[in-house]
């Protein structure tokens, strides 16, 4: 089970600024994404999480995280993507975002980079599989093309599941 | 220059938080004690330039507590204000009689406060 | 209401919650003195304690600005004076009059803290009105009632000095007599020009002395002056102020002090601080160099800690104590993992490892149990309304009762504490009025006119036992079967005693013949029982005919942990609260009844139950399909009754409860998580909307 700290604690001035330009690349179906590292708690590998009572399908359950419950997602399933596997190879993002904390399950996670204001393009027409609303923009590192995700206002979108309506933590 | 310690003497948690909160941000060090005895134990533990009494209090009550410092060791000379709501001559004869150097009617506002400090110790 | 105008609110705002805190205890304990007293001979302790509660809450009110409550509380304070110095006796309009003013500051207190409607100042004044008319005729010996006038001065006030104040305290002195306006006095060589005096007279009972203590309260203090205008009233000219060497004839409203010396102003350290050092005596307090002894750190009100009255405690904010309290659960939820995965290994050839992890498991335990015992406060804190409630009642009622408290130290969460106030006053209303007779009729009955009603706590296991019973009549088996068949309600007379005070549980129930307004229409009891189970407890009554009952409230120490009953459906573990659970058994075929619709019935004792399957309720998988392969929960929430039906039992457990909705948000059918043993994620059933689910669900299908 690969754990990582992606995010590093307490970047204070000229670091903060540079993590807030710092992505964690996923790829899903057949794009790559881009969210920002700040949103990223940890990345784990796969656990079976309890099944939620009349949870969408694309909501697995949730797990126990180090005494925490929190929900899993497969982005998978949500934006109907093949055949999702469950193995040592499946990989779970574990996010903070709108304070809480949720799991988000992707084909794989690539590695972080930085992505200075000219590598940052607007925000193109398609989005892949992801509604328009959620892309801040695309970025451009090498021949690799990243769409650039609000993974937060993602996740506490209303067909996302996670949040009920008007709930604010 | 070395700062001035006040002993506040009151039942009341919340005088005791005003008068502390107050004479500290005059550059005094306050002392705090919630009753006659515990005023008086503190009395002896440390030096206090000032004292500063309710007179109603469990345990001891404030003229109680004046007659008691003024036959400990070292309090002969130190000021003792009475702090009372009952500004009655007889309270204040009382007073007199124990052996308070002087009394401040309560309700007092927090520039009193100070001010009459500043006439008793400076 | 009145804010004291020589204040700086902002400055003082921040000592207005501990005041408010103070105030309340101070009044908590006069209540509860002046409902012990014994009017024939009351105890000079108790009244000295009653009278210095009343004090203590004018200081505070008065100084940090809550003028109405310093008024009322002088009245107060004025007549318990008397009444301590014996020159007045107590009586119990007296007392009643006290416990009024006692709920009318209570009430002043919540609205100026924002809490509670404004009172009407016409009551306030009617109230202190109340109070001083004791005065008049209680006023038996020493003090000199006579009429006496006194002249007033009021200023002299300069031009930035507001006239609000001295019309407000006009008004007041209008109550101590007849007030007249003097011409005033021409202006003073060398004062100020436009220094202005006011001059009255008052035709009064009040002393001289009195009056320059109530004038304290309405004006800075150096601004007035009492003189006696007939001879035999007091000594001449007391001044509010007589003022160090060289004070008199200030006019500065803010230069003065209300404050006075005793001595010579020259021997002040003040004063004395440039003359030579080693003259002196050592502690006469001149800027002294010596090394003051560190000081007991004072935190400030606004962090929320502070030393209280009894030095050996300390306020902490809620918070805190439950994030330590969680943090403290999630050892305990590491240790049961650590547990669980040791368990499989070789206990012989890991015996360092099994005993570290047994010592490990010991003091989580203890560290748990000493944790949750920072919450936990006394029931003394629930019972102690109690005998106001009681002593109100029962008067109304024309009963006479004792209420007599047992384990009032018995030990509780805070949470839980507030939840238990509603059920447990509505129980003592029910014994007070249905349960105990009037006195007539118990001394033909042979009892003591006076009924006994007793509260009582104590632990029993991991949880604590509420009971509330009497020596009244017991409850009346043939009257609540008689009400239950007129309800259409299945009962027989075979039922247990037991079964048969359950029924009083279900809503609307009441035997009584009037409806009073003290207890209400016999809505209370289900909502009793419906509060007591969402604290995870269980009701019990018990009763006997001509002796009594006592109804007991079985609750788990604290809200956190929760006593459930694990099952198993698919590969999931869920939790059952234990209080709802009635009992559980393994269904045999016939026994389970389809009817049109889908809908599926048991059978159990004659009466048949919605079934609910679980797995179905929740989509998930079952492992089990045929229901004589599984078993049937049988749950009760609320007078209705559901089979719930799993795949097996797993076993009873203690659970740290967890929230599913920090993360995610609230499931139907779910009310929160906990992690078990293993380390996996289990719900804890909603029972109350599950059963509520079932019996709608047969409610159409019938």
């Amino acid at each position: 089970m690969m754990m990582q700290q992606a995010t590093q604690a307490g970047g204070q001035g000229a670091a903060a600024e540079a993590q807030a330009n710092e992505f964690l690349t996923f790829t899903l179906g057949s794009e790559e994404y881009g969210i920002e590292i700040l949103k990223v708690q940890e990345i784990r590998g796969w656990e079976q999480p309890t099944t939620i009572a009349n949870a969408p399908d694309f909501i697995k359950g949730v797990i126990n995280l180090r005494g925490t419950i929190v929900p899993i997602v497969d982005l998978r399933i949500k934006f109907n993507l093949g055949d999702p596997q469950y193995n040592q190879f499946t990989v779970v993002i574990i996010l903070n975002v709108a304070n809480r904390v949720v799991g988000a399950v992707v084909d794989s996670v690539s590695d972080v980079l930085t992505l200075a204001g000219e590598q940052i393009r607007p925000a193109p027409e398609f989005g892949g599989v992801l509604d328009m609303q959620h892309i801040t923009g695309l970025g451009t590192v090498d021949q690799r093309m990243l769409i650039l995700v609000d993974i937060e206002k993602l996740m506490t979108s209303a067909d996302m599941a996670l949040v009920d309506a008007g709930t604010v933590h | 220059m070395a700062s001035i310690t006040v002993l506040a003497v009151d039942d009341s948690a919340s005088m005791r938080s005003m008068v502390s909160f107050t004479l500290k941000g005059a550059g005094y060090q306050v002392v705090e004690a919630v009753d006659g005895q515990d005023g008086l134990d503190k009395a002896r533990d440390r030096r206090v330039d000032l004292v500063l009494t309710d007179q109603n209090m469990p345990r001891m009550d404030g003229l109680t507590l004046i007659r008691s410092l003024r036959g400990t060791p070292g309090y002969q000379g130190v000021p003792i204000l009475m702090l009372t709501t009952e500004s009655s001559q007889e309270m204040k004869a009382k007073g007199k009689a124990a052996g308070a150097t002087g009394w401040l009617v309560k309700p007092f506002d927090p520039k009193q406060l100070v001010s009459v400090v500043r006439k008793v110790v400076g | 209401m009145a804010q004291n105008s020589g204040q700086n609110d902002g400055d003082m705002a921040q000592f207005h919650a501990m005041f408010f805190d103070e105030a309340a205890e101070h009044l908590e304990r006069m209540e509860a003195l002046l409902l012990e007293l014994d009017i024939e001979r009351a105890d000079s302790e108790q009244l000295n304690a009653i009278f210095r509660a009343a004090h203590s809450i004018k200081g505070g009110a008065g100084t940090f600005g809550f003028r109405d409550i310093a008024d009322l509380t002088h009245e107060m304070e004025t007549v318990f004076d008397r009444i301590r110095k014996g020159e007045m006796p107590l009586s119990p309009e007296l007392v009643n009059a006290f416990l009024t003013s006692g709920d009318m500051l209570k009430a002043l207190l919540a609205h100026s803290r924002g809490d509670g409607d404004a009172v009407a100042a016409e009551e306030v004044d009617a109230l202190c009105a109340r109070l001083r008319a004791f005065l008049e005729d209680g006023s038996g010996t020493a003090s000199a009632a006579q009429r006496h006038a006194l002249e007033l001065i009021f200023g002299p006030f300069d031009a930035r000095f507001s006239s609000k104040d001295v019309d407000a305290a006009l008004s007041d002195l209008a109550d101590f007599g007849v007030m007249q306006e003097l011409p005033q006095d021409p202006p003073k060589k060398g004062g100020r020009k436009k220094a202005v005096e006011r001059r009255f007279r008052i035709l009064t009972e009040v002393s001289q002395s009195d009056m320059v203590d109530a004038l304290g309260f309405m004006l800075p203090t150096d601004k007035v002056k009492v003189n006696a205008l007939e001879p035999g009233a007091g000594s001449a000219g007391a001044q509010l102020v007589s003022g160090g060497a060289g004070d008199a004839g200030e006019t500065q409203a803010d230069g003065a002090e209300s404050f006075g010396l005793f001595v010579d102003a020259a021997t002040l350290p003040a004063n004395r601080a440039a003359a030579a050092k080693g003259a002196q005596d050592a502690a006469a307090g001149a800027p002294a160099k010596a090394g003051v002894t560190p000081l007991r750190r004072d935190a400030k009100p606004a962090t929320g800690a502070g030393a209280s009255a009894d030095a050996a405690s300390i306020r902490v904010s809620v918070q805190k104590v439950d994030q330590l309290i969680n943090l403290v659960g999630e050892l305990v939820i590491t240790q049961a993992m650590l547990a669980q995965t040791a368990s499989t290994a070789d206990p012989v050839l890991y015996e360092t490892l099994f005993n570290g992890l047994a010592q490990l498991q010991r003091n989580s335990r203890d560290l748990q149990e000493a944790a949750m015992s920072i919450r936990m406060l006394p029931m003394s804190f629930v019972f102690s309304r109690f005998p106001r409630v009681v002593h109100d009642v029962a008067a109304k009622l024309g009963k006479e009762v004792e209420l007599r408290t047992v384990g009032e130290g018995t030990e509780l969460d805070k949470g839980l504490i507030e939840r238990n106030t509603d059920p447990l006053t509505h129980l003592v209303r029910n014994s007070l009025d249905h349960g105990l007779e009037s006195p007539d009729e118990r001394e033909a009955a042979g009892k003591p006119r006076k009924g006994a009603i007793t509260l009582r706590a104590y632990h029993q296991g991991g949880a604590i036992v509420i009971e509330v019973s009497d020596d009244g009549r017991g409850l009346s088996r043939e009257k609540i079967l008689a009400k239950a068949r007129e309800r259409g309600m299945a009962v027989s007379d075979g039922m247990s005693d037991a079964e048969v005070w359950a029924l009083i549980f279900e809503a609307g129930f009441s035997t009584a013949e009037q409806v009073t307004d003290v207890s209400g229409r016999g809505v209370g009891m289900d909502v009793v029982r419906r509060n007591i189970q969402e604290m995870g407890g269980r009701v019990e009554i018990e009763s006997a005919a001509g002796i009594g009952s006592r109804i007991s409230i079985k609750l788990p120490l604290t809200l956190a942990i929760l006593d459930g009953m694990s099952v198993r459906v698919g590969g999931d573990v869920f939790i059952i609260p234990l209080g709802y659970i009635s009992e559980s058994l393994q269904p045999t075929a016939d026994a389970i009844k389809s009817l049109a619709g889908g809908q599926h019935v048991v059978a159990v004792r004659g009466d048949y139950l919605p079934v609910l399957s679980l797995a179905q309720a929740f989509n998930a998988r079952a492992e089990v399909e045929r229901y004589e392969q599984g078993i049937l929960v049988i749950l009760e929430s609320e007078g209705a009754k559901t089979a719930l039906f799993v795949d097996g039992l797993v076993g009873q457990h203690q659970v740290v409860i967890k929230s599913l909705e920090t993360n995610y948000r609230k499931v139907a059918g779910v009310s929160g998580a906990t992690i078990m043993g293993d380390g996996r994620v289990a719900m804890i059933l909603d029972v109350a909307h599950l059963v509520g689910l079932a019996n709608s669900r047969l409610g159409k299908a019938a």
